[in-house]
């Protein structure tokens, strides 16, 4: 199989998927692992109205029956205005239970939100109420394979000041930032409890083979159903599964911080359909040329983003490693 | 006398002083010995360390991904503003 893909020129047809019989594969292994292997009564799934969150939501309601799924929306005051009206048209098109969770308070309890203001206020001194902020990751180059980031916020006027961050700080706004996917883990962990569920990972394949999640936050769950998938493939199965048009449509958002960002500006800075097809290219070793023919970029550029992502992987292994212990 | 200072400062940061060995001219990316927070952990170091400001520009791996590139960026940077 690998020697006949080095032979491969790349297309998208590479990354279609049969949606009925994965369908059927996942729903089997949903059954299999809640049931049998982890010993549930249902899955609860941390909906976020995007795509990831959705087809989880709606594998997990076939395999299981949507009585079977409670879908938890966990919105907080910095949340995209459309967050939690998308993740309840996904409960109610699905059919299954869902909950509400605002987490500003248990975040304003962290102290999260006046920490974090403090840390923009340090860098950036007229940030105040009002203003919205972002990271914004560099771009890579061949003359530098590692990112730095910038502070981006934006005055009430619409007046953009953008500064670098300095290490201690970018590691101070990375802790506070992954406040908020552990607060939702934690609620999903404590509704698995109260219910006897199994909490569903949603996880895609960029973010799990990347590193692309927070530790004990996203990217912890009991079952990770969509986790070897690319994220075009996810979108095949959302509307294959039949999940509401604005979510099949909705182009990816992190929506992590008030401005908003997509998904793909911070990886790469490339959309996700050329995200896909470098992943698929650099796992499967194509050749960079047929790559870079195939999806219309510069050889250069396709062959720094596969260094790219062999060394992320390799820098972001221990995220997915087990506790070490000593050896006895 | 700059490379030592970087030298001690990414062995001492990075890699608790356990590696008797690390080769000057060794890319600390392409090793593992560093990571992206890695690098700009070293560009606050020589900031403060040395006095000396690093623009965005500059951040590249010819002048910051091994102790001799470093120390030679620095001394670069300290002819300059001399």
């Amino acid at each position: 199989m690998r020697n006949n893909e080095y032979m491969k020129e790349f297309t998208y047809d590479l990354l279609k998927l049969d949606c009925e019989r994965e369908t059927a594969r996942l729903t089997a292994f949903i059954s299999e692992a809640v049931a049998r292997r982890l010993r549930k009564q249902g899955a609860v799934v941390g909906i976020s109205g995007g795509i990831d969150s959705s087809v989880t939501a709606a594998l997990c309601a076939r395999a299981l029956g949507p009585e079977k799924v409670l879908g938890l929306l966990m919105p907080e005051k910095d949340s995209h205005p459309d967050t939690l009206k998308l993740s309840q048209l996904v409960g109610e098109s699905l059919g299954i239970k869902t909950i509400h969770r605002d987490l500003t308070p248990v975040l304003n309890g962290l102290d999260f939100y006046d920490e974090m203001t403090g840390c923009i206020q340090q860098i950036i001194p007229e940030y105040s109420s009002g203003w919205k902020w972002k990271i914004s990751a560099s771009d890579i180059r061949n003359d530098r394979l590692f990112t730095f980031f910038w502070l981006v916020v934006q005055s009430p006027q619409g007046e953009i000041v953008k500064k670098r961050l300095p290490a201690d700080s970018l590691l101070q706004i990375i802790a506070l930032s992954n406040f908020k996917q552990r607060t939702r883990k934690m609620l999903e962990y404590h509704y698995a409890d109260r219910f006897n569920y199994a909490v569903a990972g949603t996880s895609n394949l960029l973010e799990s083979d990347q590193g692309f999640f927070v530790k004990l936050g996203d990217g912890a769950g009991d079952f990770k159903p969509i986790a070897h998938l690319f994220k075009t493939q996810i979108y095949q199965l959302g509307k294959y599964l039949d999940l509401p048009q604005a979510i099949t449509e909705r182009q990816p958002t992190a929506d992590i911080h008030p401005l908003s960002q997509g998904q793909d500006e911070f990886f790469f800075g490339l959309p996700y359909e050329q995200l896909d097809a470098c992943l698929y290219g650099e796992k499967n070793g194509l050749p960079v040329e047929s790559m870079a023919r195939a999806i219309g970029l510069e050889a250069g550029r396709v062959s720094l983003i596969y260094r790219q992502l062999a060394h992320r992987r390799l820098a972001n292994e221990y995220l997915g490693l087990p506790p070490l212990y000593p050896e006895k | 006398m700059i490379r030592d200072e970087v030298k001690k400062f990414i062995l001492e940061k990075f890699l608790f002083n356990c590696s008797d060995r690390l080769d000057n001219d060794a890319s600390l990316i392409e090793t593992n010995t560093v990571d992206s927070v890695g690098i700009l952990e070293i560009v606050s170091f020589i900031e403060n360390n040395f006095k000396i400001k690093v623009e965005d520009e500059e951040l590249t791996a010819e002048n910051l991904d091994s102790i001799n590139k470093i120390a030679s960026f620095v001394e670069r940077k300290l002819g300059t503003q001399a």
